[in-house]
């Protein structure tokens, strides 16, 4: 039986491959005529060469578990989503854009904070903000970025556009499957990958990454000593930081293999200790020197942020950038870019509302089965209210638990995200997709072409985390002249 | 520039892929040697447990030394010793050092793994074993093969080939062990006068040198037909043999003298290779060749100390 798109049915919601049943848009034509020329069964033997190819190269995560942790295979559909490279470089500009004025905005809070004397948000937003470092104030990084890595959650609504849904600016993570999931396509659609259908190429991203941290070192050598800071092997994205270390030909280290003397960082190596310039670390600010934040911590090192301080190492990001990754600060997002660049902002922001502001809350709490309401500092989809799928009692919960801390929760409509089709078992079929491009800031920026695509797996789930069943899709960014 | 905490996991991932490569030598002699001896004769499937110091856990697991709990404890058993469990060790040291370690390494080590996890059980039976000890054999061939072929000549390299040095030349004296009388014990009392015995010693000594694959070499350096001083003498002392303890120890030395700060550790190697090269074969074979192995074991295992105060991260 061959893919027939006339009974690919994605019903109200905004299809990213086909415009109307039969019919696909312009970017994805090809892939669309393609995939009808093969039969269900022939797709269904790539998928399991896709499955194979993901288990030989290791390509795997860790899930949390009461059982302990499992290493999971990571999981792909094997078609590739389509975007057309006119409305990516627009995107890729906002994206951008919305990273510069970002770093501003945390640049100014720890320094001269004209931000917060311009009222343009309440003082308490920030100093109440779980995020907020106050040991960082008065330090003054490197071009004045703090956050150098950024993934930012994009979706599209029912008008096709691309709109915000937030920043990662901590220690974002699916860079390294963006770059398998392309690995993986290629094995499985070579034919796909000709000179007649330009795919923007995704493998400079490492390249990018260690120009951007070597641009960061205190030391001007030439090869200076960048490290990648891992938690560990039972870490969920350890194989993303010993790939990244991998491609960047940097060392892999954990707390335990650094020490701090004279304020100066080094590794234990065999030959004994050796100096580091500049650390991409992967761990939680809290977690990052037991001398200065959670005493408790086994996974940092002694004396870094010290170190740090008196700039002797380089700390991407640095310490307190998620300042501005909290949900509530992300409302204010378009007033920031207004406020530092000038410029209107190019990507939109989703509509919302803020609890702690009384007029927004109430309408909050009288329409919260319609709303999906989002604590401030939780990631991963974790301690989320989808309304209009919550028990009587999840919203009385909730109601409880804004009334009681409304600093701490936003709102938003909940969006009907785009599909995208997937295979599966019989046909394919459409599921909800979002999009985690990863944007690069030091001495210059740069934006992945295309990003990590998330796809939920359930029919109707808009649940798009790996670490709740979630899937991925290789993003191609097709020229479309 | 190679990290402590890496160097360690290198080597202990060579150590282990070597140690289940032995393993799957030393089943597969047993298997063949079944095969070899006349009817009635029963081996000593204990004395596997013994030669591979798993005494203690294989007594608390079964009562009985049959061959099927032998093999089962070897190859299959989640007990930290079976080669399953080696292979799943060198697949969790070769993923957590997969950003110094050649990726195509990582791909056959992973593959392995999983070959094995789901071949292991069937293995036990007679029937399939052979297929799998020499699949699993082959396969840890290809992957030095390739580590040989793609690793550049750097520290982390020599921590591949100290690991695997010293694990090969401390299981070579393991697989000679086999060739112990106490293998054959129903034989020694049907059996007992020495020229009845001939027969099937040359057998059993034929069998310890296939498993090496060292029954070419042997033949084309000893130029002798098969006995028991010449082979023993074979495995621990000849220097071009690439599985003979004594070569192993000497590529252990080659490798210190590229790292840094390795004098105790050359130390205590001379002395292991004074103890291998001074053995007298003959005087050992007529008595004490046990306790000599296993006094070359030990200080085999002293070398891997002065290794790890050497070079690896304190213990916290």
């Amino acid at each position: 039986m061959r893919v027939n798109w006339k009974s690919y049915n994605p019903g109200q919601f905004f299809d990213e491959l086909i415009s109307s049943p039969g019919y696909a848009r312009k970017p994805a034509r090809r892939l669309a005529s393609y995939l009808q020329s093969l039969n269900h069964e022939d797709l269904l033997q790539k998928k399991t060469a896709a499955e194979l190819a993901i288990k030989t190269m290791g390509i795997s995560f860790t899930v949390y578990s009461d059982a302990g942790n499992i290493d999971r295979e990571w999981p792909m559909d094997i078609i590739p989503r389509m975007i057309a490279a006119s409305e990516w470089d627009q995107t890729s500009k906002g994206l951008e854009q919305r990273l510069r004025a970002l770093n501003c905005f945390i640049h100014d809070i720890y320094n001269e904070q004209k931000v917060l004397k311009d009222k343009l948000l309440p003082k308490e937003l920030i100093f109440d903000s779980g995020n907020f470092r106050k040991q960082c104030v008065g330090i003054k990084p490197r071009y004045n970025v703090w956050a150098h890595i950024c993934g930012t959650d994009l979706i599209k609504d029912h008008d096709g556009q691309f709109y915000v849904l937030e920043d990662n600016l901590r220690v974002p993570s699916g860079v390294s499957y963006m770059l398998e999931n392309r690995r993986v396509t290629k094995r499985v659609f070579p034919e796909l990958f000709d000179s007649n259908y330009n795919i923007r190429p995704v493998t400079e991203y490492p390249t990018e990454l260690y120009d951007m941290l070597a641009s960061l070192s205190p030391r001007q050598v030439k090869h200076p000593s960048i490290v990648v800071l891992t938690p560990g092997i039972y870490n969920s994205a350890y194989f993303e930081h010993s790939f990244l270390a991998q491609r960047m030909g940097a060392e892999l280290v954990e707390g335990g293999d650094l020490v701090v003397e004279d304020d100066k960082v080094f590794m234990r190596t065999i030959d004994g200790l050796a100096p580091v310039d500049v650390i991409y670390r992967r761990i939680d600010d809290l977690f990052l020197d037991p001398s200065v934040f959670n005493k408790d911590s086994v996974l940092g090192v002694s004396g870094l942020f010290n170190a740090w301080v008196k700039g002797n190492v380089a700390l991407a990001n640095a310490p307190g950038a998620g300042v501005a990754d909290d949900k509530i600060i992300y409302t204010y997002v378009p007033k920031i870019i207004k406020y530092y660049l000038d410029e209107e902002p190019i990507l939109p922001n989703v509509p919302s509302y803020m609890c702690i502001d009384k007029k927004e809350r109430d309408h909050v709490l009288k329409n919260l089965d319609k709303l999906v309401v989002k604590p401030a500092n939780e990631s991963g989809g974790y301690g989320m209210l989808i309304g209009p799928q919550a028990s009587k009692k999840e919203l009385a919960e909730f109601r409880r638990r804004i009334k009681a801390d409304p600093r701490n929760y936003m709102a938003q409509p909940l969006i009907s995200l785009s599909t995208v089709p997937i295979l599966g078992e019989r046909s394919v079929e459409p599921r909800h997709v979002d999009l985690r491009p990863f944007i690069l800031q030091g001495a210059n920026t740069y934006v992945t072409p295309g990003g990590l695509s998330r796809v939920a797996m359930v029919k109707g789930s808009y649940v798009v985390n790996s670490s709740q069943g979630g899937g991925s899709k290789d993003t191609w960014i097709i020229e479309d002249f | 520039m190679l990290l402590s905490r890496v160097a360690e996991r290198v080597y202990w991932q060579a150590r282990y892929l070597e140690r289940a490569e032995n393993t799957a030598r030393l089943l597969s002699v047993f298997s063949a040697l079944l095969m070899d001896l006349p009817q009635g004769t029963k081996l000593g499937w204990h004395s596997l447990i013994q030669i591979t110091g798993n005494e203690k856990g294989f007594n608390e697991r079964f009562k009985q030394a049959q061959e099927r709990h032998v093999i089962r404890y070897l190859l299959a058993e989640n007990n930290g010793v079976s080669i399953l469990n080696m292979l799943a060790y060198t697949r969790e040291n070769a993923r957590t050092t997969r950003e110094i370690m050649p990726t195509e390494a990582f791909e056959l080590i992973n593959n392995l793994y999983y070959k094995a996890r789901e071949q292991a059980e069937p293995g036990v039976d007679r029937g399939k074993r052979h297929e799998l000890l020499d699949g699993i054999v082959a396969d840890c061939q290809q992957i030095w093969g390739l580590l040989a072929g793609t690793m550049s000549r750097d520290s982390a390299y020599s921590f591949v080939r100290m690991g695997r040095g010293l694990e090969r030349a401390d299981m070579t004296t393991r697989i000679v062990d086999v060739g112990s009388s106490k293998l054959l014990p129903e034989l020694e009392v049907e059996a007992a006068d020495a020229d009845s015995r001939e027969p099937y010693e040359n057998i059993l000594w034929m069998n310890v040198l296939r498993s090496q694959s060292a029954y070419q070499m042997y033949r084309q350096h000893v130029r002798e037909r098969v006995k028991a001083e010449e082979v023993v003498r074979f495995l621990l002392q000849n220097e071009e043999f690439p599985r003979a303890t004594a070569h192993n120890l000497t590529t252990v030395t080659k490798v210190l003298h590229r790292l840094p700060n390795s004098s105790k550790v050359k130390w205590q190697t001379d002395k292991v290779r004074r103890l291998v090269r001074d053995a007298d074969i003959d005087r050992l074979l007529r008595r004490g060749l046990l306790r000599y192995l296993d006094n070359v074991q030990k200080e085999i295992a002293r070398v891997h100390f002065k290794i790890a105060d050497t070079w690896f991260l304190p213990n916290k």
